[in-house]
C-alpha cells in the first residue's frame, strides 16, 4: 500500500506550507506554548466545607444520590445502600476493599468477567479518582479500585465511594494533581494522579435532551447514579 | 405522515441548491420553524444562565483561542507528535487527503475485520465524508447510536444541528418514526417512552457488533490521546465493548496537552447545552490490555482543511470545537433551521467551513447567508472571528464571479460595471438621473411607489416596495430657489 505513505507526506508538505511562516524548532515552540495566556481560574476559593457542600448539591442537581459518613462507619453506608436499591448481584472491581464486599449479596468480582456475565449484574460498586465540586464530577481513571470501563457502564445502577481528600473545587485543580509529583513521604496520603491513558468523567447519570429538549435521564450507561462521601477525620 | 418527510434537503454541498433557494421549503413549514425555535430558545436560555454564573468565562474563551491557535500554527509538529504517541500506544494512524481517501481507508479496516456491521458514535466528519451511503453500497451496515441520529437514520432525514441533529423533529414525529421503524405500535409521544424504545433497541446491537466508528472531540498531542465528549453513554459503549474501533478526525482537533482540556472541557459543555459538564466524557490512548477495543485506528483527514490553515484570515475557523453555540444564537439559523445550509455544517460556522471546505467552488451562497449581526462571534468559546471571515469569502465570492465569463452579462454586474462609468462624472450622472426617472416612471405606480421590478431589480422589490424617484432632484431643486436673502435664513 504505497498510496497512503503517500497520503501522509502530502498532507505534511501542505501544512508545512501553510504554517511556513510560524514554524519553529520544539525548544521554541515549548516557548511559544508556555507563553500562552491563561488568565482563568485555577483554584477555588471555598473552606474545605463548603467545596464538599457543593459538590454534593451539584450532584443532587443531576439527580444523583448522595449520603456522607465518616470512615468508620463506611461498610454500614455501603450496606445501607446496597439493601435499598432492591438489588441482589453486584460487579465489584479486583481491588475493591474486601470490607465493602458486604456479605448477603451476589458479589462478582472482576476479573475479566465476560460481557455477558457483567450485563446480568445489576449494580457496581467503585472507588473514584476525584471529585470537582464546580461541575459536580466524578473523575475514573479506572485504577484497579475503579475498575474496567464496561463495568461501570452495563449495570443499571452505580456506587461510587468518594474520599472528601479527593474532592478539588475547580476544573484545573484536578489537572493539577494529574500533573503534580507523588509525595515522598510515605506518612502523606498521595494525592497524585497521574496522567491517565484512560479515563472516564462522569457529571451525572446517562442522559439526553434530543426529543424536543426535554432531559431524560437515563439512555445507556446507568440509570442511577449513588455517591457516598466519606468525611475523613 | 409527518411534514418533515414532505421534503427531502440536499446536505451535499455540491448539490445542494444555493441558501435563498433551499430556504423556501422552510419557510413554507410552519410546524418546522416551531420545532426549531421552540429547541433554540431552550438551549439559548440555559447557555445564558450557565456562562453567567462564570466568572472567568471570558478569561477562558481568550485561553482557548490562543491554545487553539498556537495548535493550528504549529499543526505539522503536534500532528507527528499525535502520531508518534498514539502508534507507541498501540494504535494505527492513517492519513487521509480527503473524503474518498477516508472512506476507502475505512472500508478497508472494516473489510479486514470481517465486519458486515459497524456501531457509530455520532460524528459530523463522517457526514462531510458521506461515510453511511458509501458502506452500505459496499455491503457494510451502519449503525448511528445518539438518539438523535437513530430518529434521522429511521426518519431517512438529514441532520440540521450539529449538536442536536433532531431539533427540527418533535415528539410525535419521533413516535410516528419508531413505530413504523421499531415496530412498536403502542408506543406513545412521552420523550421517556420514546428513549427507553431507543435503549433497548440499541442494547443488543452494542452487544453483539464488535467494530464501531467515532469521531473525535480533542486530540491530545501529547499523550497520543482521544477524547469524546457525550451525554447518553452511546459513545462509552461504543468505545468499550467492540474489539476494533475506528476513530475519525480532521486534523485540526489536535491540542497540544492533556492540561488544555481543562480550558476547552469548561467551555464546551456549557456553549453547546447549557450544562456545566456533559454527562460522560472519555478519554482513551491507544490500546488498553484487558479493557475495550484491542484494534484501535485513527484516520486523519484533511480534505481541504490544510488549505485554509494557509489563509491568514480564514485559519481562524479551524479553531472550531463545534459546539454549536454560532448557530443557536443566529438570528437567521433560527428562523431557517440547518437544512438551507446543504451541509452537515449548518449556521454561521457552516458559512465560513462549507464553502472553504469546498476550496470556493461550491456553496458560495452561504457566506450571505448572514446579518453580519455578530452575535456568533460573541458567543464563540474560541473566539473565531466569524463576521469577518464571512466578509473575506464574500469579496472572494465576487472576484471569482466578475472575473467569469459566464458572468460577464449577469445583470447584476453588468449594471455594477455602468454604475461605476456613471458615477466617474457630472455629466453622466446627471445623464443617469433624467433617464432614470423616466426609466422608473414606467414602473411606478399612481401610489409612488414601485412594486415590482423585472431583472436583477425584481431581487430589490420581491420582499420590499421601492419609492418612485420624485419628480425633481436635489440638484434641480437647490437652483430653482434662486438668490435668497440673509434674513430668511435666520
Amino acid at each position: 500500500m504505497s498510496a497512503p505513505v503517500q497520503s501522509r507526506q502530502r498532507i505534511f508538505e501542505r501544512i508545512r506550507a501553510a504554517t511556513r511562516s510560524v514554524a519553529k524548532d520544539s525548544a521554541h515552540l515549548a516557548g511559544a506554548y508556555a507563553a500562552l495566556p491563561r488568565p482563568y481560574l485555577r483554584s477555588g476559593s471555598l473552606s474545605a466545607e463548603a467545596r464538599i457542600d457543593l459538590l454534593i448539591e451539584r450532584l443532587r442537581e443531576y439527580d444523583a444520590e448522595v449520603v456522607e459518613c465518616t470512615t468508620a462507619e463506611l461498610p454500614g453506608a455501603i450496606a445501607a445502600q446496597l439493601a435499598a436499591s432492591g438489588k441482589r448481584i453486584f460487579v465489584a472491581p479486583q481491588g475493591l476493599p474486601a470490607e465493602w464486599l458486604l456479605p448477603g449479596f451476589d458479589w462478582k468480582i472482576d476479573s475479566g468477567l465476560s460481557i455477558a456475565e457483567i450485563e446480568k449484574a445489576e449494580g457496581v460498586v467503585t472507588a473514584a479518582s476525584c471529585g470537582i465540586a464546580d461541575s459536580g464530577t466524578i473523575v475514573l481513571h479506572h485504577s484497579s479500585t475503579e475498575g474496567r470501563r464496561v463495568i461501570t457502564l452495563l449495570p443499571d445502577w452505580h456506587l461510587i465511594v468518594l474520599r472528601a481528600s479527593q474532592v478539588v473545587e475547580t476544573l484545573p485543580e484536578y489537572f493539577d494533581r494529574c500533573l503534580q509529583p507523588p509525595t515522598l513521604h510515605p506518612s502523606d496520603e498521595n494525592l497524585s494522579l497521574g496522567t491517565p491513558a484512560l479515563a472516564t468523567y462522569i457529571s451525572g447519570p446517562s442522559a439526553t435532551a434530543d426529543i424536543e429538549m426535554t432531559r431524560i435521564k437515563g439512555v445507556h450507561g446507568p440509570r442511577f447514579l449513588h455517591v457516598i462521601l466519606v468525611r475523613d477525620e | 405522515m409527518s411534514q418533515v418527510a414532505s421534503y427531502h434537503p440536499v446536505l451535499d454541498p455540491t448539490l445542494a441548491p444555493p441558501f435563498p433557494q433551499a430556504v423556501l421549503p422552510v419557510l413554507r413549514n410552519p410546524q418546522l420553524r416551531k420545532n426549531v425555535a421552540h429547541a433554540i430558545d431552550v438551549i439559548q436560555a440555559k447557555r445564558a444562565r450557565l456562562v453567567a454564573e462564570k466568572t472567568d468565562w471570558q478569561e477562558l474563551r481568550s485561553a482557548a483561542a490562543a491554545i487553539r491557535m498556537h495548535a493550528l500554527e504549529n499543526l505539522g509538529y503536534y500532528l507527528e507528535l499525535f502520531e508518534a504517541r498514539c502508534t507507541a500506544a498501540g494504535g494505527t494512524v492513517h492519513w487521509a487527503s480527503d473524503a474518498a481517501e477516508a472512506r476507502r481507508i475505512i472500508l478497508e479496516i472494516l473489510r479486514q475485520e470481517n465486519a458486515a456491521e459497524v456501531i457509530k458514535i455520532k460524528t459530523m466528519t463522517s457526514g462531510e465524508i458521506q461515510l453511511n451511503p458509501f458502506l452500505e453500497a459496499n455491503g457494510v451496515s451502519a449503525y448511528e447510536t445518539d438518539l438523535a441520529e437513530i430518529i434521522l437514520q429511521l426518519g431517512e432525514q438529514e441532520p440540521s444541528h450539529i449538536v442536536v441533529p433532531a431539533l427540527h423533529i418533535n415528539r410525535s414525529q419521533v413516535r410516528e418514526i419508531f413505530a413504523r421503524r421499531m415496530g412498536l405500535k403502542d408506543l406513545s409521544d412521552d420523550p421517556k417512552e420514546l428513549t427507553n424504545a431507543a435503549r433497548a433497541w440499541l442494547r443488543k446491537k452494542f452487544l453483539t457488533i464488535p467494530t464501531a466508528i467515532s469521531g473525535a472531540n480533542f486530540l491530545i498531542a501529547e499523550t497520543g490521546g482521544v477524547a469524546i465528549v457525550e451525554s447518553e453513554g452511546n459513545g462509552r459503549m461504543c468505545l468499550t465493548l467492540p474489539k476494533a474501533m475506528i476513530t475519525l478526525a480532521g486534523i485540526e482537533k489536535v491540542l497540544p496537552r492533556f492540561q488544555d482540556l481543562e480550558v476547552v472541557l469548561q467551555l464546551l459543555a456549557r456553549s453547546a447545552v447549557g450544562e456545566r459538564m456533559n454527562p460522560y466524557t472519555s478519554l482513551w490512548t491507544g490500546v488498553t490490555p484487558g479493557d475495550g477495543p484491542q484494534r484501535f485506528h485513527v484516520v486523519l483527514l484533511d480534505n481541504g482543511r490544510s488549505s485554509i490553515l494557509a489563509k491568514a484570515k480564514e485559519r481562524q475557523t479551524l479553531k472550531c470545537i463545534r459546539c454549536a453555540a454560532c448557530m443557536n444564537n443566529c438570528p437567521v439559523y433560527r428562523q431557517t433551521g440547518g437544512h438551507a445550509y446543504g451541509s452537515v455544517y449548518p449556521g454561521p460556522i457552516g458559512a465560513i467551513l462549507t464553502p472553504q471546505l469546498m476550496q470556493m467552488h461550491h456553496a458560495q451562497s452561504l457566506p450571505y447567508a448572514s446579518s453580519l449581526c455578530g452575535a456568533c462571534y460573541e458567543v464563540c468559546p474560541v473566539k473565531i472571528n466569524i463576521p469577518e471571515v464571512l466578509l473575506e469569502l464574500r469579496a472572494q465570492v465576487v472576484n471569482q464571479e466578475r472575473r467569469s465569463l459566464s458572468r460577464f452579462f449577469d445583470p447584476m454586474y453588468l449594471g455594477l460595471r455602468i454604475a461605476s462609468f456613471i458615477f466617474a462624472n457630472a455629466w453622466s450622472f446627471h445623464a443617469a438621473q433624467f433617464f432614470g426617472r423616466f426609466g422608473l416612471g414606467l414602473f411606478t405606480r399612481k401610489d409612488g411607489w414601485i412594486h415590482s421590478l423585472p431583472s436583477v431589480g425584481g431581487k430589490w422589490t420581491q420582499t420590499r416596495d421601492l419609492r418612485g424617484l420624485p419628480a425633481q432632484t436635489f440638484h434641480g431643486w437647490w437652483a430653482s430657489r434662486g438668490p435668497r436673502s440673509g434674513k430668511e435664513a435666520k
